[in-house]
């Protein structure tokens, strides 16, 4: 069930210029997140910020052991400025759960690729720790302009195997995450992926090349995240229909790349 | 006990507080989040005799305290209204108002003639002011005759409450109500979006696939309360007013210039609740000022 939660900002860790780690906490006292599914997103009501109107639909990156949400925010605009600049004690307006998450009813050991670019690694932290729960061989490959683009990169170790690519090449492979042999010919029953359309297009391209079941979350542009608006559109095999409520998580074979 | 309830022609609404077409869904989208039932009403998206896909993406850009929206009048058909939709919605004890869209005048009727039937229907929206589509739409709601035309055209095919969504991007709305009235309209809401533009400087490109589209929310109010303060005393009929309302101290704006009832449209993206905030904050500002009926306050300004 949806609901509109109250919270506050209990860490804001800044991460480079452009990204911070905010750690929500549900407002009142025993009151509990509900069961997000890895891949869904929640709209964040922007405090302190002007102009902006709407909410920012934000992946859910993480919830933690002491059931706090966190949410990896890039500074792209008025709005998402805001939000990088909360302050600890902050209280803000969460419409959650949103959306349909990645598939996690893999076997034990089954070998699942998790593929992430720029800000769209966020997600694949919270899937990978319930996969890895489920005895999922999870492994990441996480893309990045240069070493100092690589987020959260201590968080995703502890839970499975790391392979970077680097545009620059500081840090891991050299060039772009479909060059990396750990997509390229590494051994996957599953790739899920989120970060931008280029990259989720070349990583789908590839999927298919090799006949490897591929998911990716787009982020297209939304207003209300409740298929009220029909801002959010993708075309799929069914016609257009709201990333928001549809996805944001979607099979490639569905979509018309 | 104060007395929110209104009329529209012969349809009853319990309070003053409509959602707005495209903006709320079927109402079900939000049944987690709102009391459906606390509501005026409810009214439902811009349907068409045919389904329609709608514009490319991307379709919104978020502008000052607004957005700009080419949806194009996404939605599956009369037909799938009737036979999928409404069976789930009717029931609920609020009124269910239905938008009807069309590119042609005959569109606009076979609709109408379509939802007649439907008891629980006591009312439609005609639109003739969506700014997002190539035929039809806007292009019926910015000349009087246009107007009056569609107007008298489906007054014939419904036989309750007929109300009448006005273009603001026109030079005289208050004429344009007029003829409308002429044609036997039982009311006419404003007003739809004003036609926008933005561009992505980076990109240099439109932000929209379609260039222009309707802007909408806060940034846009003070425009309809204006039109609505002018066509209420143009217009004998009931006058609903819209445009930028997200709270109830914004309703009772649009009330005091002459509104007999109000639509919440863009505010329900950013609050999913704020339709039925919005009736409670009615209530709560008539008890703090001691008024007993909303028409007491109705175009005191």
């Amino acid at each position: 069930m949806k609901q509109l939660t109250d919270m506050v900002v209990s860490e804001n860790i800044r991460l480079s210029q452009n990204y911070a780690l905010l750690k929500l906490c549900v407002e009142g006292d025993g009151k509990q997140l509900p069961d997000l599914e890895p891949g869904q997103f929640v709209q964040v009501d922007v405090p302190d910020s002007k102009t902006t109107y709407l909410r920012r639909p934000i992946s859910v990156c993480n919830v933690d052991d002491q059931g706090r949400l966190w949410l990896l925010v890039r500074d792209a605009g008025q709005g998402t400025h805001a939000l990088v600049n909360l302050q600890p004690g902050r209280k803000l307006n969460v419409l959650l759960p949103l959306g349909h998450g990645f598939s996690t009813g893999f076997e034990r050991g089954a070998k699942v690729l998790l593929a992430g670019g720029g800000v769209g690694v966020a997600p694949l932290l919270y899937l990978g720790k319930i996969l890895a729960g489920k005895g999922v061989d999870v492994r990441f490959l996480l893309g990045a302009r240069g070493k100092n683009d690589l987020l959260l990169i201590d968080e995703f170790k502890r839970i499975g195997q790391v392979y970077v690519s680097t545009d620059d090449g500081s840090e891991g492979t050299p060039g772009v995450v479909t060059l990396n042999p750990a997509i390229v010919s590494g051994e996957a029953d599953f790739i899920c992926c989120c970060g931008p359309m280029p990259m989720m297009k070349a990583v789908a391209a590839l999927a298919r090349k090799r006949g490897i079941p591929c998911e990716v979350s787009l982020e297209n542009e939304m207003a209300c995240g409740l298929g009220a608006c029909l801002c959010c559109v993708e075309k799929t095999d069914k016609g257009h229909v709201c990333v928001c409520t549809e996805g944001p998580v979607f099979n490639i074979d569905r979509l018309l790349w | 006990m104060v007395n929110l309830s209104v009329n529209i022609g012969s349809l009853k609404l319990k309070n003053p507080v409509l959602t707005a077409s495209g903006t709320f869904g079927y109402g079900e989208e939000f049944a987690d989040l709102v009391d459906l039932e606390s509501l005026g009403g409810i009214i439902v998206k811009g349907t068409t005799l045919e389904p329609r896909e709608g514009n490319p993406y991307p379709r919104m850009h978020e502008t000052p305290s607004g957005m700009l929206n080419a949806v194009g009048l996404q939605n599956k058909g009369v037909d799938y209204f009737i036979e999928k939709i409404y069976p789930r919605i009717c029931g609920l004890d609020t009124e269910i108002i239905v938008n009807v869209s069309g590119a042609k005048v005959s569109d606009y009727v076979a609709v109408c003639e379509k939802l007649a039937p439907l008891e629980k229907i006591h009312a439609i929206e005609v639109n003739i002011s969506c700014p997002n589509v190539k035929q039809g739409g806007m292009a019926f709601g910015t000349t009087c005759e246009g107007a009056a035309e569609v107007t008298r055209a489906v007054r014939d095919a419904f036989p309750r409450t007929l109300i009448v969504k006005l273009s603001p991007n026109v030079t005289s709305i208050a004429d344009i109500a007029v003829a409308v009235e002429s044609q036997g309209a039982d009311s006419v809401s404003l007003i739809n979006t004003l036609m926008g533009m933005a561009v992505d400087v980076e990109r240099r490109r439109p932000y929209l696939s379609t260039v222009t589209g309707g802007l909408s929310g806060p940034a846009v109010r003070p425009v309809a309360v204006r039109m609505v303060w002018q066509v209420a005393k143009a217009v004998r009929i009931p006058v609903i007013g819209l445009g930028g309302i997200s709270c109830g101290r914004d309703a009772l704006e649009f009330i005091m210039a002459g509104a007999t009832a109000v639509q919440i449209g863009t505010a329900n993206f950013v609050d999913p609740s704020v339709s039925a905030r919005t009736v409670a904050e009615i209530r709560e500002y008539m008890e703090r000022h001691g008024v007993a009926d909303i028409s007491e306050l109705r175009g005191i300004v």
